[in-house]
């Protein structure tokens, strides 16, 4: 199926909302406005917003530590988003998760997750949990190369392989876990063979090409929601920015970091809108724009917004 | 109200649990056609199918899915085969199941059971008798109970069900076999709340789990000794109902508490601290006694394993040595 102009220009704005979204989190967090650790999204773009154009509205994802991508892209409000970094009573927790545990249950995102492979488990239970109802929904659940050697990812592909359930395991490969590169962590060289052990497909796709990931996610969805199983899909990407705040990125060199650039998401997608006469450099222009004035609205509502109140700090322990 | 032991009083519990409610379902190893390490659901299979899911042998991602399942509205109850596997199931039972609700503000909810046999007494030594109640009543966001006889194991594991939080159900395998009045149909054991088991005047005992009827024992042997004790089941660790506990003890001047779990740092230390901190104190005339687990790993030859826990005999031991001091 063709993609719409509308919906092109949707995912285009999406992935451009996250990078601003993440130089303003990087600014705010130069300034020491933000608290804690953060990890950023940006270079990662085309990854979150393709694969959650597959998706409808109540399907579900679960996210990582790097997750402000995937929140946004399930279409997460920005300035909610703003306040919880801020620790602030609007944010999406009341100021109680932070960077690394925005949940939208509205969006229907499960939550990102502090705990590398923790939110794997959990994807597999709420895939699981559609199968049961048989609700016809699909959850992607998103994770980087470094949760691929843990032992839940093997455990939970293990189930979704013989219960055939409706879940598409999203590895972002970005070639570096913190530090460690992939091919000092990882036995083999394509996280996508070990579906195989599975029975469960294996797909490799270029995760700077938002289509391209749109394409092959939306086969896995539809295969998921025509209860034909599960499906790995590694998405090779690349982080620009370090692991957190604190990383000086000594692993890797910086000409390395170039080539990546060179492969921008954004400007990859912008050019093949351009390209196709689906969309001129003065609309894109123009969404940048926008997106402009949303971060700054997004900044201004966590800034004036009320701080986490500490009479209520026992509050929402227990249900 | 007829005789029940304790296992088919649970089994009778999923059972009203699996009909009430389409979303209560049950995971785990061996429990379908197997019916269960210990044969809780023995026999339900045939009827049952669709509600007893035999899982992988993959305790993290058995808890993980039963918490996923639980976000998305469903009520899974989850059967760990001993409850020393939950080892391999932390991750998902102290950093996500016990913290989801609270990092999100609210937002999420798990209403999951955790069933887990434990303890010794089976000859099966370390890894496969340990009582670990005290390791998850540690962890904010957990509730944590050890129902102690048919009619509450029945009643608690109802409410376990339709409480909107991950409950840790602990059942000793020594009490699976002990029998009890059990009503028929349909009723609720509030969890949080203790029970006295036993009225008295003279002293309280304050047990969990195994040690109830071990208490009620030496309860009905020390009337020999002229000592009326009162018996306490605190049932459930969290929240722990410190006022029944509090009121006991004003009344008797003295406590004794008997636990299951080893010693060091045990759930009895809380118990005691709770009653120093009230005005318990000012009625206590002896200072408080635990008895515990020994800190070891349970051993296997019968004689070390009887000697790990505390035994009828240790308890009324326990209790005399209080009196004979006087």
């Amino acid at each position: 199926m063709e993609l719409s102009k509308e919906k092109m220009l949707w995912m285009y704005q999406k992935m451009v909302e996250i990078r601003k979204f993440e130089l303003k989190v990087d600014e705010l967090f130069k300034k020491n406005m933000i608290w804690g650790t953060c990890h950023l999204y940006i270079g990662e773009e085309a990854t979150a917003v393709g694969a959650c154009a597959a998706l409808n509205r109540d399907d579900y994802i679960t996210s990582t530590h790097r997750g402000h991508g995937h929140c946004i892209a399930k279409g997460a409000e920005m300035k909610r988003m703003m306040a919880e970094l801020l620790g602030r009573e609007t944010g999406y927790c009341k100021g109680r998760g932070g960077s690394m545990h925005i949940v939208d249950v509205s969006t229907g995102n499960l939550g990102a997750n502090g705990v590398v492979a923790g939110g794997i488990p959990i994807a597999t239970g709420a895939a699981l949990a559609s199968k049961r109802r048989g609700d016809g929904k699909v959850t992607i659940c998103f994770f980087g190369d470094g949760a691929g050697n843990e032992g839940a990812f093997h455990e939970s592909l293990n189930m979704a392989g013989i219960w055939k359930l409706p879940i598409v395991y999203l590895c972002e490969n970005n070639l570096y876990g913190m530090s460690n590169p992939v091919k000092n962590s990882t036995a083999v060289e394509d996280i996508a063979v070990r579906g195989q052990a599975y029975n469960i497909p294996g797909v490799i796709v270029d995760g700077n090409d938002v289509l391209a990931v749109y394409e092959t996610v939306k086969e896995a969805v539809g295969r998921a929601r025509r209860g034909e199983g599960a499906t790995l899909i590694e998405s090779k990407t690349y982080r620009w920015m370090g692991h957190s705040k604190s990383d000086p990125r000594a692993y890797r060199t910086r000409e390395e970091e170039q080539e990546w650039k060179e492969r921008d998401p954004i400007k990859l997608f912008a050019s093949q809108l351009m390209d196709r006469n689906i969309a001129t450099e003065d609309e894109l222009k123009k969404i940048d724009e926008q997106v402009d004035e949303e971060i700054e609205e997004a900044y201004e509502f966590a800034v004036n917004s009320p701080k986490a109140r500490v009479e209520d700090i026992t509050e929402y322990v227990y249900a | 109200m007829s005789e029940k032991t304790y296992i088919d009083a649970l089994a009778e519990a999923l059972r009203e649990e699996f009909d009430r409610d389409e979303n209560v379902f049950m995971m785990g190893e061996d429990i379908g056609i197997y019916g269960g390490a210990f044969g809780v659901t023995k026999g339900m299979y045939p009827k049952y199918k669709d509600k007893l899911l035999d899982t992988p042998i993959s305790e993290a991602s058995i808890v993980g899915a039963g918490v996923g399942c639980a976000l998305v509205g469903m009520r899974p109850i989850v059967e760990i085969m001993f409850s020393d596997f939950m080892m391999d199931a932390m991750e998902w039972i102290v950093n996500q199941a016990a913290k989801l609700r609270y990092m999100t503000g609210g937002q999420l909810k798990v209403p999951m059971v955790i069933r887990a046999p434990m303890g010794c007494g089976t000859g099966a030594a370390a890894q496969h008798s340990q009582s670990l109640p005290a390791l998850f009543a540690h962890i904010p966001g957990l509730k944590v109970v050890m129902p102690a006889t048919p009619y509450d194991v029945k009643g608690m594991l109802k409410a376990a069900v339709r409480d909107d939080n991950p409950v840790i159900f602990f059942e000793h395998k020594l009490l699976y076999w002990t029998k009890g009045d059990v009503p028929e149909g349909d009723y609720t054991v509030p969890i949080g709340k203790a029970a006295v088991k036993r009225e008295g005047k003279d002293i309280t005992i304050i047990a969990g789990s195994i040690m109830v009827p071990r208490s009620m024992g030496a309860a009905e042997k020390l009337k020999e000794y002229g000592i009326d004790a009162e018996v306490i089941d605190i049932r459930s660790l969290v929240p722990m109902d410190v006022e029944t506990i509090v009121e006991s003890v004003s009344k008797t001047g003295k406590a004794i508490i008997v636990e299951d779990d080893n010693k060091n740092n045990g759930w009895g230390s809380e118990v005691v601290s709770k009653l120093i901190e009230s005005d318990a104190f000012d009625y206590l005339d002896e200072p408080i006694k635990r008895l515990a687990g020994k800190d070891i790993p349970i051993p296997y030859a019968p004689e070390l394993e009887r000697a790990a826990v505390p035994q009828i005999e240790d308890i009324i031991e326990g209790v005399k040595e209080i009196f004979d001091k006087r």
